[in-house]
């Protein structure tokens, strides 16, 4: 175990379509709300992390932070599970005492949001940006088909990962869209990138959460029941969809997840509940298949027959997922509030007191993984 | 900001990659192999990804390859308006590396787009630079 704990955890007020917010304020607002979630002030925070922009400096600067850590690893929508892990280290190492790591992003109304296109002379720029890429929806989803062709997917149950995190958003009255859909439904929605149609990606918000960790020594010193990091672990694979090594499988979701489970010194046996960074409705099944909770190819059954929606064996991203509840690009902080809300129990959409609940994030398109086994006590 | 909003993306060569550009300017599909190990690989950099090797040379590939994956988008990228929905694939070459390409030569549907169906390079003018795509080819050519 990292001997660290998750003491505060909070969102911004809003999650969804806030004009009236930039991306630092969003920052701001769900690291004063997760300050107050632990019972701390700004002072109490001696080690920031963040991606940028606007980065550590940044962050910490606005809210008269002086850090003497900071991490402004940034990797993608994983960034947040990774800022965990170093934290903990940084904790373990005696470098902070006190780490606050916030995320906000004006994904969809860009006020304050920074620009995206890789420069023509960059890797990306020369050899995938010439054939057309316009975003992840062109780019992560090309490997699905080869996918499908090896391991028999059928169209209807990539469709009905997006019926079953709807389920889920159903009970959430904070998720964007919860009315009931069918896999009729995500087939007759339009086709943005064959074969993906619009209801199997993920929506673009606004919004923003942020994490305080400390010490498992000070498990109990704050006003909500701590949540004990017991195992982390990170990897990453390829900068570029095209040269991912194996199209039916995330080397780095698995390495990252191996890494987790010895750490925490777990078994999928012992996971009471789930979450997978799900930009495409893919990504769940290569989820699933990399941390071995199916066989390969086994992963669209598993989902089809309902095992990971309400009343299913393994409950998965019980908030409605970036495919029903919000994705504001760099999701992984939102997986992670879900997990802590999940171990915590008070989430929307709450579980049978899960003991151990375990997060699984994407950063880029299959570029990056970091991995999260979160526990209502030490082990 | 750049001024160029309209157009395709035109790549922008480095050092390291010019020798590739070079090559299809000339028409020709030219990557890398190492000297030690003997794996190719792509995209172009000084280094074997599959020994480390730094001793590596550059090579014409055969230009023949398979379809391994790909999509077909109907969001356009800026210069593609006229095309969509067209096909973003990533094509494995005889010599084992991908890459990503467009198709040409073949409509851009999923019942003419078979996965593992032969294709061979042809190259396509961007702006001053030339681009690999890649052509269904008749097996056993």
């Amino acid at each position: 175990m990292s001997g660290v704990i998750i003491a505060g955890a909070a969102e911004t007020d809003q999650v969804g379509k806030l004009p009236g917010h930039s991306t630092l304020q969003l920052h701001l607002e769900a690291a004063l709300n997760a300050l107050a979630d632990a019972g701390l002030t700004t002072k109490d925070i001696d080690g920031i992390a963040t991606v940028s922009s606007p980065g550590p400096v940044q962050v910490a600067h606005a809210l008269g932070i002086v850090p003497r850590w900071m991490d402004g690893t940034g990797v993608g929508g994983t960034s947040f599970l990774l800022h965990v892990r170093h934290a903990a280290a940084a904790i373990m190492a005696g470098h902070a005492s006190t780490v606050l790591i916030t995320h906000g992003e004006s994904g969809r109304s860009r006020v304050g949001a920074a620009r995206f296109a890789p420069a023509p002379s960059s890797i990306p720029g020369q050899f995938e940006a010439p054939y057309g890429v316009s975003g992840a929806t062109s780019a992560f989803t090309i490997p699905a088909l080869r996918y499908m062709k090896d391991y028999g997917l059928t169209r209807e149950q990539l469709a009905y990962v997006a019926v079953a995190q709807r389920r889920w958003a159903a009970k959430n009255p904070r998720a964007l869209y919860r009315d009931p859909i069918t896999v009729d439904d995500v087939l007759a929605s339009r086709i943005v990138a064959y074969p993906f149609h619009l209801l199997e990606c993920c929506l673009v918000t606004d919004g923003g959460g942020a994490l305080i960790v400390t010490s498992a020594d000070r498990a109990g010193d704050f006003p909500q029941p701590a949540v004990h990091v017991l195992g982390t672990g990170e990897s990453s694979e390829t900068p570029l969809i095209s040269q991912m090594k194996d199209f039916t499988e995330s080397q780095a979701f698995r390495l990252a997840g191996q890494a987790a489970f010895a750490e925490a010194g777990i078994t999928i046996g012992d996971v009471g509940h789930l979450m997978i960074y799900d930009a495409f409705a893919h990504v769940p099944i290569y989820g699933l298949e990399a941390l071995g909770f199916v066989a390969k190819g086994e992963a669209g059954a598993f989902i089809s027959d309902g095992h990971t929606e309400p009343g299913g064996s393994l409950p998965l991203n019980t908030n409605g997922g970036g495919l029903s509840y919000t994705h504001t690009g760099m999701y992984g902080m939102f997986a992670i509030q879900e997990s802590v809300r999940q171990v915590r129990g008070e989430a929307a959409a709450q579980v049978a007191g899960p003991e151990i609940s375990v997060v699984l994030g994407n950063g880029g398109m299959f570029a990056t993984s970091g991995v999260l086994v979160l526990g209502r006590s030490a082990r | 900001m750049s001024p160029v909003a309209a157009g395709k993306a035109v790549p922008v060569p480095t050092p390291e990659t010019q020798p590739f550009w070079d090559g299809c300017a000339a028409g020709e599909l030219r990557i890398q192999r190492c000297l030690d190990c003997g794996q190719p690989y792509f995209y172009p950099r000084p280094v074997c990804p599959d020994c480390g090797s730094p001793r590596v040379e550059w090579f014409t590939a055969s230009g023949r390859a398979t379809l391994y994956s790909y999509v077909i988008s109907h969001r356009p990228a800026p210069g593609f308006e006229e095309e969509a929905p067209y096909a973003i694939a990533v094509v494995q070459l005889a010599e084992g590396p991908r890459m990503m390409a467009n198709l040409t030569g073949v409509p851009q549907t999923p019942e003419a787009l078979e996965l593992d169906m032969p294709l061979r390079v042809t190259f396509e003018r961007r702006g001053d630079m030339s681009l690999p795509v890649f052509a269904p080819a008749e097996e056993g050519r």
